[in-house]
């Protein structure tokens, strides 16, 4: 039997994500021998499908495309999800919001205790994730005859572009009378992908308000960064939702992250720990930032981020 | 209308976990243990569709060991009417309390459910769209606003890009985010008051379902743990070592 890999897209683009959660469903694959076959579900998505035949390791390339995936609400997709799931023995997404929102209905009416955010394979049936915020690690094994699995993106290196997989629509259509979208509000920013990018400065409470995020703004700039933030910043109004960091936001491992006035808290470490090389800017030399940061720098961040800055 | 939340004992947020020796599971005992800090924002938004006059009753729902009986009176004591107790040693996990949720929601036919995003102990962030899919209602997950608007719920949620607006038909299931409301403490004389308060306490087997986890733990370890760096004395220094030491900046 296959695994199946829901893509990820935004805006008419397969997002990053797709390639880290095809390169843990290769993992599996090694063990099962299985192909992999990728969904796209949305409205006017054949770019994004085309997009996603390129991914290596991609055998087919599955394409519900109708107005009732638009928006991927959750419960269309989850219901497409329950009638494609009989061909596979795995389906799996990315620990994004929208797969954190879809994958679980799928298990829920497949029966199956989903696995989520697996930071491992150890073999087609068992798994490493983090649990508490990521102070313990649990190997999971699941009996369920179908697997149904988030991944952290972050966890797992991208596959290489430069597959040809087969396209097919799949002409499954479900109904939706229960939910509808109204809106939506999303970040404009020329900065890169919180998620995926090299360098993430990072914010919080020590900012004082959101008019000192700009402070941030050179520094980002000079790094081609992205810019995060603590749950503080964002519960204070300095900053979006969408910028944060932490167990319970955004997960990141750039090469490096520099976090500046934030204390270090489990949760938002949860977000942050596995970067290459940590810089925290904090004048208590107390802070337990200091204990993960490999570069610390103790002093009134009002000066030193000007500074560092100019010295860039 | 009746909104029905759900509760979860867990670890206190502000306690450093271990791993057991034996690395069979995390270490609980003589851990101070509290309500999920998500669940606590589902009690007050619950508690304030009350005050407001929109709903009639709030009823507190818990899955677990005897002592998740604590975490039900601390609903009681923050506002909710009455509170129902599914009591299990077993080790659950998300599809097993959606399953029992699931049975509580058809016996009570609540208009709202609140459920908390993700409990900080799994980290699991499924069991709202798990009873969601059970029951055949819609989801509003990760919601920081939400207005019942005649028959239907609208709800802002948190996703990666920003803020999506979505109208769910009524009956409806909604899941916490951070932003959605800043929660009260509950005050002694509402502490005393909730022992006053019915709580009912049920089986997984009278009521007919099954919530002992379907996956098995094989087992726990500690993270691989970082290991603290230096002090640097000057913007100069830390430049030079993310250049010439990290290679981090060119
Ligand atoms: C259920 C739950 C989920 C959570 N999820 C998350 C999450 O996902 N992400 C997250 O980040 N948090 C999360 N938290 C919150 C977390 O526990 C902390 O409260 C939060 O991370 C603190 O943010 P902070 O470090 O910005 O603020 P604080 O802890 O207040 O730290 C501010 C720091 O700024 C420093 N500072 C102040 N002024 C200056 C200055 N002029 N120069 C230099 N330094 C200065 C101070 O010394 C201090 O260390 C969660 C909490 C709960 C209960
Ligand atoms: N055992 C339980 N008892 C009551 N509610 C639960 C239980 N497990 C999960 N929940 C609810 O589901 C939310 C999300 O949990 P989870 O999906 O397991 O991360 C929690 O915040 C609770 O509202």
């Amino acid at each position: 039997m296959s695994i199946l890999v829901l893509a990820e897209h935004h805006d008419g683009h397969l997002a990053e994500g797709t390639a880290h959660v095809v390169a843990a469903a290769r993992q599996i694959a090694e063990h099962s021998g299985a192909d992999i076959d990728v969904l796209v579900a949305g409205e006017g998505v054949a770019a994004i499908a085309e997009a996603a035949a390129g991914l290596e390791g991609v055998a087919r390339v599955r394409v519900a495309d109708h107005a009732v995936y638009g928006h991927q609400l959750a419960e269309p997709l989850g219901d497409l999800l329950v009638a494609l799931a009989d061909d596979y023995s795995h389906v799996l997404a990315a620990g994004s919001t929208t797969g954190k929102n879809a994958l679980p209905r799928l298990a829920a009416l497949k029966g199956t205790q989903q696995i989520s955010e697996i930071i491992a394979v150890v073999s087609a049936d068992t798994f490493k994730r983090p649990v508490y915020a990521g102070n313990a690690i649990a190997t999971v094994q699941s009996a369920d005859a179908l697997k149904v699995i988030t991944v952290r993106p972050t966890a797992f290196d991208a596959v290489a572009e430069g597959g040809s997989a087969s396209v097919e629509a799949v002409d499954t259509v479900v109904d939706n009378d229960l939910s509808s979208f109204i809106d939506e509000k999303l970040a404009q920013s020329d900065r890169p992908e919180l998620g995926s990018a090299k360098v993430v400065v990072s914010g919080g409470r020590g900012m004082g308000n959101g008019e000192n995020f700009k402070l941030l703004d050179g520094v980002a700039d000079k790094l081609g960064a992205a810019i995060g933030a603590s749950r503080a910043a964002v519960d204070a109004g300095f900053v979006p939702n969408d910028m944060q960091v932490g167990q319970t936001g955004k997960i990141v491992a750039p090469d490096l992250y520099i976090a500046v006035g934030i204390s270090g808290a489990i949760q938002h470490m949860a977000g942050m720990k596995d970067s290459k090389i940590i810089v925290a800017i904090n004048k208590d030399e107390e802070a337990p930032i200091f204990q993960v940061a490999d570069y610390g720098l103790v002093g009134d961040l009002f000066e030193l981020v000007p500074e560092l800055e100019k010295k860039l | 209308m009746k909104v029905l939340v759900a509760v979860k004992r867990v670890i206190d947020y502000n306690v450093k976990i271990r791993v057991k020796p034996d690395n069979s599971d995390v270490d609980l005992t003589n851990v101070k243990m509290a309500m999920n800090p998500f669940c606590e924002i589902a009690v007050e938004e619950a508690v304030r569709l009350k005050e407001a006059g929109t709903a009639s009753e709030v009823v507190a729902v818990s899955i677990g060991p005897k002592a998740a009986q604590e975490q039900l009176r601390t609903a009681l004591a923050l506002g909710a009417d009455r509170a129902l107790h599914v009591q299990t040693d077993e080790r659950v996990e998300s599809l097993g309390a959606a399953r029992a949720l699931a049975k509580v929601v058809e016996e009570e036919q609540p208009e709202l459910m609140i459920l908390g995003k993700q409990a900080i102990d799994s980290d699991n962030n499924q069991t709202g769209q798990m009873l969601a899919a059970l029951t055949g209602r819609p989801q509003g997950t990760f919601a920081s606003a939400i207005k019942v608007e005649g028959d239907s719920l609208e709800v802002i949620r948190e996703v990666d890009g920003g803020l999506q607006t979505v109208s769910l038909k009524l009956p409806a299931i909604v899941t916490t985010d951070l932003r959605l409301n800043e929660p009260r403490y509950a005050k002694l004389p509402d502490i005393m008051k909730a022992k006053k308060k019915p709580l009912e306490t049920r089986t997984p087997e009278e009521m007919g379902v099954e919530v002992a986890s379907q996956l098995k733990l094989v087992s726990v370890e500690p993270p691989a743990e970082r290991q603290g760096g230096v002090t640097v004395g000057s913007v100069d220094e830390l430049v030079d070592k993310l250049k010439n030491e990290a290679k981090v900046i060119s």
